[in-house]
């Protein structure tokens, strides 16, 4: 019998091709953030809204997964901006090689942003990298304010917690601040951005939070140029 | 809801350090699962013995270690396990500590047969 220590990370191929679709959203300075919610937090139409109010010069594109369907698709696609649907087929969430594969034909130093959009589901995205910039955990004011701390490992990579739904507070037992409470006791120092879609609350700030990385992101880009 | 794609992958990772030894069999994998790694070790476990159930008498069996989130202080060098999500150090009281396990989602090691 012999005894092999491999010391190897489960979903090292994953990591290893979102480590090159992370070089290459660098070389290109292109803001790519992948948004997570439970099914039905407001994934779609935050996206719609942003579509809707970003300059109409902004050079965005947007993948968007579900496990079947290209509904979303077709909403996202109303704006004008290039869209892409990826159907998982069953699979629950979104992995490496299928961005990978969606962005094929797409050059990506004609970009700005690209948007990912994840399938709905608080658990399994967290496991997959997808080269992304940052995660952007949406948690909307219809759901439990205790679900930072049911689904932490999500909570706890995010690189921005948006709560969406904000106009229906009156109308909902949520409260606020217990919720962000919680996002921090998970992740004491991420963002926090109240925002509705609907009610167009908070998109001041959440544009500029964009329009920041994205600079940020070209900024780097430049230094990263080989001379 | 993802385990059986681990559970897969486990199993190739695990298969290609045998290939590296001709004619050698997996017997055991070692696996390594952070409290926050997103995956549930009973379920990994129903995933993983539904995919080798196939494999003759002796099918490779899993072992897994489960890593509790852990924080250290910087300040007093305190290691502990977190509880109700409390960061701040139970011995000195420093508000801000850091990670250092409880993220984990690793093959440890495979036990092989040799021809």
């Amino acid at each position: 019998m012999t005894r092999v220590d491999v010391q190897q990370k489960v979903l090292s191929e994953n990591d290893r091709l979102a480590g090159a679709l992370r070089e290459k959203l660098r070389d290109s300075g292109v803001y790519c953030p992948n948004f997570i919610s439970s099914p039905g937090a407001g994934k779609t139409l935050l996206l719609e809204s942003t579509l809707e109010l970003l300059p109409r010069n902004t050079r965005v594109a947007v993948l968007t997964g579900d496990i079947q369907t290209d509904n979303d698709a077709q909403r996202l696609a109303r704006y004008g901006f290039p869209v892409r649907q990826i159907t998982t087929g069953g699979s629950c969430h979104l992995d490496a090689r299928m961005i990978e594969r969606a962005l094929a034909e797409w050059k990506l130093e004609s970009l700005e942003y690209l948007f990912i959009e994840n399938v709905g589901n608080l658990v399994c995205p967290a496991s997959y990298d997808l080269g992304e910039n940052d995660k952007i955990v949406i948690l909307s004011v219809t759901e439990g304010e205790d679900k930072p701390l049911k689904y932490p490992a999500t909570f706890a990579r995010a690189g921005l917690v948006i709560i969406n739904k904000i106009d229906l507070l009156p109308y909902v037992r949520f409260d606020l601040a217990v919720a962000k409470e919680n996002v921090r006791k998970v992740h004491p120092e991420v963002e926090i951005l109240d925002v509705s879609s609907t009610a167009r609350i908070g998109f001041d700030d959440w544009l500029s939070w964009l329009d920041s990385k994205r600079k940020q992101c070209l900024e780097r880009s430049m230094a990263f140029v080989t001379p | 809801m993802h385990e059986m794609g681990i559970a897969s992958s486990v199993l190739d990772t695990a298969r290609k350090e045998a290939a590296k030894l001709p004619g050698a069999r997996v017997l055991k994998i070692g696996l390594r699962i952070g409290e926050w790694a997103g995956v549930d070790p009973e379920s990994l476990r129903f995933c993983f013995d539904a995919l080798v159930s196939g494999e003759g008498l002796q099918p490779p069996s899993l072992e897994i270690e489960f890593l509790q989130r852990q924080n250290r202080c910087p300040l007093c060098g305190n290691v502990f396990a977190l509880e109700r999500f409390q960061i701040e150090c139970p011995r000195c009281g420093a508000e801000v500590t850091e990670p250092v396990s409880g993220d984990e989602l690793e093959l440890a090691f495979v036990e092989l047969e040799e021809p």
